[in-house]
């Protein structure tokens, strides 16, 4: 029925072998290998080792006490996870946001795409023996970082992003900042590409390396960077445009090579769009407030609503269902690591043991955002 | 729901019929996501998939499928030969609401542990300890 299923070797030879799930390359995470010699038979994903049940927490919390914990499964992207959620609650009360708490919240969100994308880059290049990459990443990474504590009060869990707009307006150093941020960060990306994009190393070690056709992504319903790389145009912001994405210019990057150097690329480019729409939006920042008032415990009339927006890592949607009572009667989180999960054994299938690193890593998969 | 989204009930009999054809006939291709809604006063438990499209044009949609079943039997076929992405999502609303996918490649739990031997935790009468 599955791919996986058409497999059936010889077991004599198979070994069947545990990564995980405190293997410094998996992370609370296992993997379960069946390995024929140095090859990759069959793999399975064995995930919720860090399973915290967000989803029931969120029915025992009002609206707005659940803005905290909702960006615990991954601190990384932490606006990014409320972006959706809040969005969503504003669908279910039916509140106009004020135009200058859209443009901060599009600016946060890309703030931390970028924060993710480059820890995603550093552990990438680590994972290919480029440990260049992980110096370099790991400390330009603390520059966005600054620029989003001088927003957002916080140095990873922001909690900006709140129903009914942003928690607080940018203060004018941090827009000065954020330019400053931008420019020095445009010459960087260029040293990546050729320190790390170019080097021949990285593409030996990721070149037609875990390939994954277009039809594939389609049919195990990747999303974000794993689907871009792969030739599909899957991108929320533009298929779906919210808060104040219309009003700014920016691409998708695709690509159609589909392999791990393509999905590491992708997200080089994704931050070089993410730059652009920061400086755009710093730019034509509307006057106003920023939020509306909604009180400690407001009220939300009864409906459903699916909302979705697009990640540092894909399609995050929450499907959140409201009975009128102050809290919520189901949230459900579908983050784009649980979409993706089901490429991995996929492209697990006939590689070199050595080659799991590269390809796990690539699908830019959270442990903590899957388990939730 | 909002513009662009529709939600379409299904009856379980039917529901693999429908999903091919918005899958083949519609190019509903995405599985974006499958929750789980236990609607404890009606004593019956909601399956819903959420189906987005890769075709130029309709990118924007969100089209969600529910089904519902009854509490004490609550018995639907997978839709895994439909959309294979759904298949750990399915195993999730398993293990979470009790759903048995018939017909599912590998429903084992995906989250808990393996030996969890309460109520499916996200059914409305499996209370947090400590509340």
């Amino acid at each position: 029925m599955t791919v996986e299923s058409e497999y059936s070797p010889d077991s004599d030879r198979i070994m069947s072998v545990s990564l995980g799930p405190q293997h410094p390359g998996a992370g609370h995470f296992r993997i379960r290998l069946w390995l024929d010699g140095d090859y990759v038979v069959r793999s399975e994903p064995d995930p919720g080792y860090v399973h915290r049940g967000e989803e029931k927490m969120g029915e025992y919390r009002n609206y707005i006490q659940n803005v905290p914990h909702l960006e615990r499964p991954v601190i990384l992207d932490s606006s990014n996870i409320l972006f959706p959620y809040a969005i969503g609650v504003d669908e279910l009360m039916n509140s106009n946001v004020p135009a200058r708490g859209q443009y901060l919240r599009v600016i946060m969100a890309e703030i931390n795409r970028i924060i993710s994308h480059m820890y995603f880059l550093a552990i990438q290049g680590y994972f290919m023996g480029h440990t260049t990459m992980i110096t370099w990443c790991m400390g330009d990474r603390d520059f966005w970082i600054d620029l989003g504590e001088r927003i957002g009060g916080a140095r990873v869990t922001f909690a900006y992003i709140i129903p009914g707009g942003v928690r607080n307006d940018i203060p004018p150093s941090a827009i000065e900042k954020g330019f400053k941020t931008c420019d020095w960060f445009d010459k960087r990306m260029d040293e990546y590409e050729k320190i790390f994009f170019d080097n021949p190393m990285v593409h030996q070690r990721s070149d037609k390396i875990g390939v994954l056709s277009r039809a594939d992504a389609i049919a195990l319903g990747a999303t974000g960077t794993v689907a871009r790389a792969s030739g599909l145009t899957f991108d929320v912001r533009k298929d779906e445009p919210y808060s104040a994405y219309p009003d700014l210019e920016f691409k998708t990057p695709v690509l159609q090579q589909g392999d791990s150097w393509a999905r590491a690329y992708v997200a080089l480019l994704d931050m070089r769009e993410a730059v652009k729409i920061i400086r755009q939006a710093l730019k034509k920042l509307p006057p106003g407030p920023v939020r509306l008032k909604l009180g400690p415990q407001p009220r939300v009339p009864a409906g459903e609503v699916y909302s979705r927006t697009e990640a540092a890592r894909g399609e995050m949607s929450y499907h959140i269902i409201s009975d009128g009572s102050p809290r919520p009667y189901r949230l459900k989180i579908a983050p784009p690591s649980t979409k993706n999960l089901r490429v991995l054994p996929h492209l697990l299938r006939g590689v070199h043991v050595a080659d799991i690193p590269v390809i796990y890593w690539g699908l830019n998969y959270w442990p903590v955002e899957n388990d939730r | 729901m909002k513009e662009r989204r529709l939600k379409v009930s299904s009856s379980p009999l039917r529901i693999k019929e429908l999903g091919l054809f918005v899958r083949d006939s519609m190019g509903f291709d995405h599985i974006s996501a499958v929750s789980g809604v236990d609607w404890i006063a009606k004593n019956e438990l909601e399956v819903i998939y959420f189906i987005g499209s890769s075709t130029p044009g309709q990118e924007d949609f969100v089209l969600a499928i529910s089904e519902m079943v009854p509490r004490d039997n609550p018995v639907v076929p997978t839709l895994v030969e439909v959309w294979r992405g759904a298949e750990y999502q399915e195993r999730e609303t398993h293990e979470m609401f009790g759903i048995n996918f018939q017909g599912h490649p590998n429903q084992r739990h995906i989250l808990l542990p393996e030996d969890w031997n309460d109520l499916p935790p996200l059914r409305k009468d499996y209370v947090l300890p400590g509340r």
